[in-house]
Order: structure tokens, then sequence, then C-alpha cells
């Protein structure tokens, strides 16, 4: 049923009807709306058989949903920014004992300067600690996307997080059809963990692996979180037979199949991106946009295909390698490595700046008039005026050619 | 099991004792059927005073619940020498997450527990000195200002023994570490209190907290028994000598966490919902030079160029503690009236 409800809220109610077992959260901007009302559900005993813990800090907060996993709870947490980043010694922790943790990230941008507002600088910096992370293009979306990754993680034994931008979705107010508690039971089966501590049958759990061992641990675990492309593939087609809409899966397009240009991004960027495209193609422009939902593990393969016809490929993203360049440009250039597209990569709406359809075309333009270099990672909606003069009044004018522009 | 009994040659050490005992008043450790919950095959170094308290704590505490426990175990010695992967010398289950997030481990798996209805299963979260009074001390105090259901044992080895020896919040002043060398003019640790956290525990005002050490078998079991009576958050501090970290002799391990009582080094007591409600009484008090000579970490005080100065402000810390818990002349606690 849709309802007009604000995404942090849809998100707690279709958490509370994947039936955790222990939500343990620290609050921290833009993620609070949502723990506060799984610890409203929890004192007002809608969500029975669940501890809602307060913890002392974002580390309290994973390390007990460790504890939870362990015996054999589904556990559940939300951070975002610095929170993520004070999680950040639990992270490959949680995934190398393959806990089925799941975790909002209500991503928000990291400082200093300290920022509350969003981009994706939080979860691209913890992209390689072996979570899988799905990214929200709405609030339904978000909402869908909870129910999923519960069935994913506990499926593959591998954590997930959902990736929903921080105000942008978080503290939006929507129409948005949360799944009532008979579909999500039916959809997520109770949790059956893999191994469990139990006084029957003890069993160590987290041992000192040496250099004898430790790569084919981690070979394995690598060739898992790429198993685990097929598992999120499956989850989002059930989902789109049980309840009859398009969620989830690895990427999805728009208006891409015949596209001459097409926008790659992450999270609700893609709604603007869509906007720009329908404005574009009035004008006749083949252009079309694909959003990546899953960022980890990468799915090189539906990307190169769903890029295979597209000469000019740009990337929109809202956090970038500081002293390198693009993050998710490098992994859509090697996708593409064996076909001829062009691929631009730029960053945009960092701590907060709104990404408009506005921008997104003028980004077309620009990429068609010649005015960007491919391969090189642009700053889209940087005010040039000031860097200029600040940079200007730091160092004299060097030349040759400059790493960002 | 059958039980025979055995002729008794008292060699002139406590150790004996135990068998001059009723067989039901005996020590968890000299029964047959103790769980072993740490077995053979570990790799602890000869006289390892924290192998010890493991072993006697989580075997009592497997005793007192049935055999209902499950264990987190902080990064750390104990860790280290306990599961090298094939092997693991654990017969409890047994989770070991990171260094400085223990607490927080178990008080997850007491929430999960409770969420489960297993109320039956005991959660027994168990560190170094480093891992609880340093980097660990964040989710403990959390975890003792919840009152989450967990019984935290920190093995105090005085010093981050499993990383080479370097100091921690818990090691004595004026000990030689890895980096506090016996060098310049205030050789050593430097002189502080140190981090005093059975007093910080029971500050938190939580059931139960108790110090112990590994020379009293008897004493240590008890209060493992007796810290399983409650729910909520307790706290167990129990001294374990280190040869390797304290380079005394291996076969010194029982006598220095005896001299560390009888001098006042270390304060042995029990508390409840923040008051003091015992202590183990000095039956024959030692001057702490007895205690630190032993030591090849207090060296420096007694060499070529002793520090008399030093030690005898060591002996003031000493003094300080006897006459703050009155540990002379207080009555022996019976142990038989309890648990
Ligand atoms: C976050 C982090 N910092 C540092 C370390 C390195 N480290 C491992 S064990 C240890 C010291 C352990 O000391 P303690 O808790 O007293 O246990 P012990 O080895 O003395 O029994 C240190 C510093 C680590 N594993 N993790
Ligand atoms: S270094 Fe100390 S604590 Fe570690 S195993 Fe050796 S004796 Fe035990
Ligand atoms: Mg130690």
């Amino acid at each position: 049923m849709l309802e007009q409800v604000e995404g942090s809220r849809a998100v707690a109610d279709v958490v509370a009807r994947c039936r955790p077992q222990v939500v343990a959260a620290y609050p921290i901007s833009p993620q609070t709306h949502i723990v506060e009302a799984l610890s409203d559900r929890v004192r007002a005993g809608d969500l029975q058989d669940c501890t809602y813990l307060m913890v002392e800090s974002e580390l309290g907060a994973l390390s007990a949903c460790i504890g939870a996993s362990v015996v054999g709870s589904r556990a559940y947490t939300a951070t975002a920014s610095q929170g993520l980043l004070y999680m950040a010694e639990a992270l490959p922790n949680v995934s190398g004992l393959g806990l089925p943790i799941v975790m909002t990230v209500a991503n928000r941008a990291i400082g200093a300067p300290i920022n509350i507002w969003n981009d994706h600088s939080d979860v691209m910096s913890q992209r390689d600690c072996g979570w899988i992370q799905l990214f929200a293009s709405s609030n339904q979306e978000a909402v869908d996307l909870h129910v999923q990754a519960f069935v994913i993680a506990e499926r593959t034994s591998i954590p997930v997080m959902v990736c929903m931008d921080g105000f942008v979705l978080t503290h939006a107010v929507e129409e948005i059809d949360v799944p009532d508690q008979q579909a999500v039971d039916s959809f997520l089966p109770p949790f059956v963990p893999r191994q469990v501590l139990d006084p029957d049958e003890p069993i160590t759990i987290g041992s000192m692996v040496g250099p004898d061992t430790f790569t084919e641990v981690k070979y394995l675990a690598a060739a898992d979180q790429l198993a685990a492309l097929e598992v999120i593939d499956e989850v989002a087609d059930d989902f789109r037979a049980s309840f009859a809409r398009e969620s989830g899966g690895l990427v999805r397009g728009y208006r891409s199949d015949d596209a001459a240009i097409v926008i790659v991004s992450l999270g609700s960027v893609h709604g603007s991106i869509c906007d720009a495209v329908d404005g574009l193609r009035s004008e006749g422009l083949a252009v079309g946009a694909l959003a990546v939902t899953c960022f980890r593990p990468w799915p090189e393969g539906q990307v190169t295909s769903a890029l295979a016809r597209a000469t000019t490929v740009i990337v929109v993203e809202k956090a970038f390698s500081m002293g390198s360049g693009s993050i998710v440009g490098n992994d859509v250039r090697l996708a593409l490595a064996d076909l001829g597209a062009t691929v631009f990569t730029a960053v945009a709406g960092l701590g907060g700046r709104p990404v408009t359809a506005d921008i997104i075309r003028r980004l077309v333009a620009d990429v068609r008039d010649g005015e960007l270099e491919a391969d090189v990672l642009h700053f889209i909606d940087v005010d040039r005026s000031v860097v200029a003069r600040e940079l200007a009044e730091r160092r004299p004018a060097r030349a040759g050619r400059e790493a960002i522009r | 099991m059958t039980i025979t009994p055995r002729e008794l040659y008292q060699i002139g050490t406590y150790a004996a004792g135990n068998r001059l005992l009723d067989l039901d008043q005996r020590s968890v450790q000299a029964h047959g059927d103790r769980t072993n919950s740490i077995t053979s095959g570990h790799r602890a170094c000869q006289g390892c005073g924290e192998v010890l308290g493991a072993r006697f704590v989580l075997d009592a505490a497997m005793r007192a619940c049935d055999g209902k426990v499950v264990v987190s175990n902080s990064t750390g010695c104990l860790e280290v020498f306990s599961t090298p992967y094939p092997e693991s010398a654990w017969q409890v289950p047994w989770v070991h997450s990171l260094f400085g997030n223990g607490a927080a481990v178990a008080t997850g798996m007491a929430a999960g527990l409770r969420a489960q209805g297993r109320d039956d299963i005991r959660v027994v979260g168990q560190a170094g000195d480093g891992g609880t009074v340093d980097i660990g001390f964040g989710p403990l105090s959390g975890m003792f200002e919840r009152n989450d259901d967990v019984l935290f044992v920190c093995y105090d080895n005085q010093g981050y023994m499993n990383t080479g020896v370097q100091r921690s919040g818990a090691t004595p002043a004026s000990a030689a570490t890895a980096n506090t060398k016996a060098l310049g003019a205030e050789p050593g640790n430097i002189f502080g209190q140190g981090k005093d956290l059975p007093r910080i525990a029971l500050a938190h005002e939580i059931p139960y907290v108790a110090t112990a050490t590994v020379a009293d078998l008897h004493d240590l079991e008890r209060k493992v028994a007796k810290a399983m009576t409650f729910r909520g958050a307790r706290y167990l501090h129990v001294l374990v000598p280190c040869p390797l970290g304290w380079r005394s002799a291996s076969h010194d391990t029982i006598k220095l966490a005896r001299l560390a009582t009888e001098s006042g080094m270390f304060g042995v007591f029990e508390g409840e919902r923040g008051d003091v409600t015992a202590v183990s009484p000095i039956r024959r008090q030692v001057p702490a030079e007895d205690y630190l000579r032993l030591q090849g970490r207090f060296a420096h005080l007694f060499g070529e160029h002793p520090r008399p100065d030093i030690v005898a402000r060591l002996q003031e810390q000493a003094d300080r503690t006897i006459a703050r818990l009155g540990l002379l002349g207080a009555e022996p606690h019976d142990h038989t009236l309890e648990v």
C-alpha cells in the first residue's frame, strides 16, 4: 500500500518487518531517524523478540552485532560518515568471519571539514572491506533493498551495506510502498546461521591464520564475493516476481539500450540524470542512464554488456580518490577496456551540493562540444573563480598537465 | 567417575591443602570431570599465569552454569597462543573478533541469546589488561553502565605482552618494558597511579566486582561461581604473572602472585553495587621489595646503582592499598559459607 512517509521511517518499518533480533546503533546524522524509529518499535512492543542496544560508539554497535550474529541472531545496525569510519576496524572482521549482518549507510561526507550532508566518500572509503554494497536510487528502492539484503546476506554469509543518500533520501517524504509483514515473511525465511556458538557443539570462531593458509582464505572469500553477484541478481528476480516491481539487482539501465551517450551513477543522483535524459531525448539526442545498484562485488560483465553499444560513457560520482582521481570511473573503464567507448569521469555533489538535471545537461553539452578531456577527473560543479584565486595565492602557476580539472 | 584416595605428602606449599578438604569442597580443578575449557597443546610460555587463570576461571564458570557458557576473547597472548589455525585449545564455544571490542561482542552475544530466549546460556568476555583498561575500556564501560548480562574477566599481566612487552595503563610504576626501558633519571614506567580498573568498575555500581590472583585457586573459583549467581554486568580482575614480561623465573609465577598480595602491591577484594564487601587479608605482610626483587623488570632498582627512593615510593603505594582496603588485621573470609 502506498503511503506518504519519510524515507528513514519507511526503512525502519521494513527493517522491523525483517524481524532483527538485535539492533545496535549509535546516533549520527543523517541516520538518526531510522534508529530512533526502531527504538520506538522495540519499546512499544511492536517488534518482539528483539533487543535494542544503545551502545557507546559505532565500533561498539558493529561489535555487538558481531556478538549477536555469532550466537545465531539476526543483527542490524545503521550509520553514516564518521560513524562508518569509526567501525572501520570491525568491517573486514565481519566479512572475514562470514557474518550476515545488514547495515544501512545513510551516506554522508567525511571530514575535515566536518560536513553532515550527502556524498559517497564514507562508503567509498570502505569499498574493499569485503561487504556487499548496494545503492538505492530512490526511497522505494531503499526499502526494497533492505528486504533483499537480509536474504542475500544470509544466503551468502556475506554482510551487506544498503547505501541510501543522506537527507536526499533519508529525510525526503514521498509515496512509498512498505511491504507488509506477511509479504516480508514469505520473502525472507528465518535466519539459519552457517556456524554458531553453541554449548552443545563448541566451536572456535576467529582463529589466528598464518602465512601457510591466509592466502587461501582470502582467495576463497574473493571467490565467494564474486559468486554473490549471481545471488544478488536472483534475489532481485524473485523480488520482482513477488512484489511486481523492479528493485535491486546489479545494474539498471534507463533508455540506454539504443543510447550513444550513457551516464553512469550510483544512488539517488540517478533520478536527476533520468530527468536530464528525458529532456535530452526530447531534443532528439540518443542519451541514456545506467544505475549501478551493486557496486561491490563489481558486476563487470553486466556493466560491459549494458554499455556495449555506447560510444560515449560519462561517469558521475559523489566521491573521488584523493591524489589519484575517479573511483567508479576506473572500474567502468576497466569494464570497457575491450570496447571502443570514450569514458569521461566527473565528480559532483560533494558535501551535499545539489546535482540538478541542469548540471547533468550542461555536462553532456560540454562532452559533446569537446570541452572535456577523457580519462581525467572533472569537478563539474566547482566554483572555478574561488579555487583559481586560492591556487594563485598558494603557488606559482605551473606549466603542464594538471591532474584534475 | 571413580575416585581413588591417595596418600598425602605435604610438600611445604599451600598446594597440597586442597587434598585435605572433603571432596565436595575441593577446587573445580581438582575434579576429574572438570571441563578442560582450555586444553593442552596451546603455545603459552612455561609458567604463564594467564593460561592458568583462564583455565581456572572458565572451568569454574562451566561448573557454575551447567556447561552453558559462551566466550568472547579479545586479541592478546591468550587468543594468539590458543588458536593457531587449524588448531584450537578451546573446548568451550569461543569467538575472537578484535583487540578493543571484546566487551561489545560479549554484549551482543548476551543480547542475541536474550532475544532467542536462551537466558540459560551465560556469556563470559575475557581480555588482557591492555584489551581491558586501555583500548577496550570504552565498550567495557558501556557494558557496565548498561548492566549487560556479561561476566568480563581481565587477565592482568601488567603489560602488552603479545606485542613484545610494552607498557599498558596497568603496568606498575617504574617497571621496565620495551617502551619504558630502565634508562634516564626516572627509569622504567612513568610514576603514576596506573589505571585501577577494579575501582573504576566498582564506581559503575554494577552487581559484582572482584579481584583475585592465580595464587589462591579456591578464592578465584569461588569468585567466578559467585559472579555467576548474579545477572547483569560483573567484573573479575585476575593478577596473572608473566615470566616473559616480568623477567621472572617460570617456577615463580604462583609465588609472585602471592607476594603481590602479601606485600599489598595487589589488593584482593570483592564488592557489590559500588561498595567493597570483603577483602582477603594479608596473612604475613612482606615488604614490597621481596616482590620486586624476583622480577627482572625491577632489576634497575637493586643493581649497581640501587634506587631505594623508588622502592620506597612503591612501598608507599602498597601501604595506601593496604590502608584503603584494610588488608591488615581484617577478618579472613570463610569460603565455605558462600555459594
Ligand atoms: C587496534 C589494535 N591495536 C594494536 C594491536 C596490537 N596488539 C595486539 S595484542 C596487543 C597487546 C595485548 O595486551 P593485553 O591486552 O594486555 O594482552 P596480553 O597479550 O598482555 O595478554 C596489542 C597492542 C591490535 N591487534 N589491534
Ligand atoms: S608472554 Fe606472558 S602472558 Fe604471554 S604466553 Fe608468555 S607468559 Fe603468558
Ligand atoms: Mg597484558
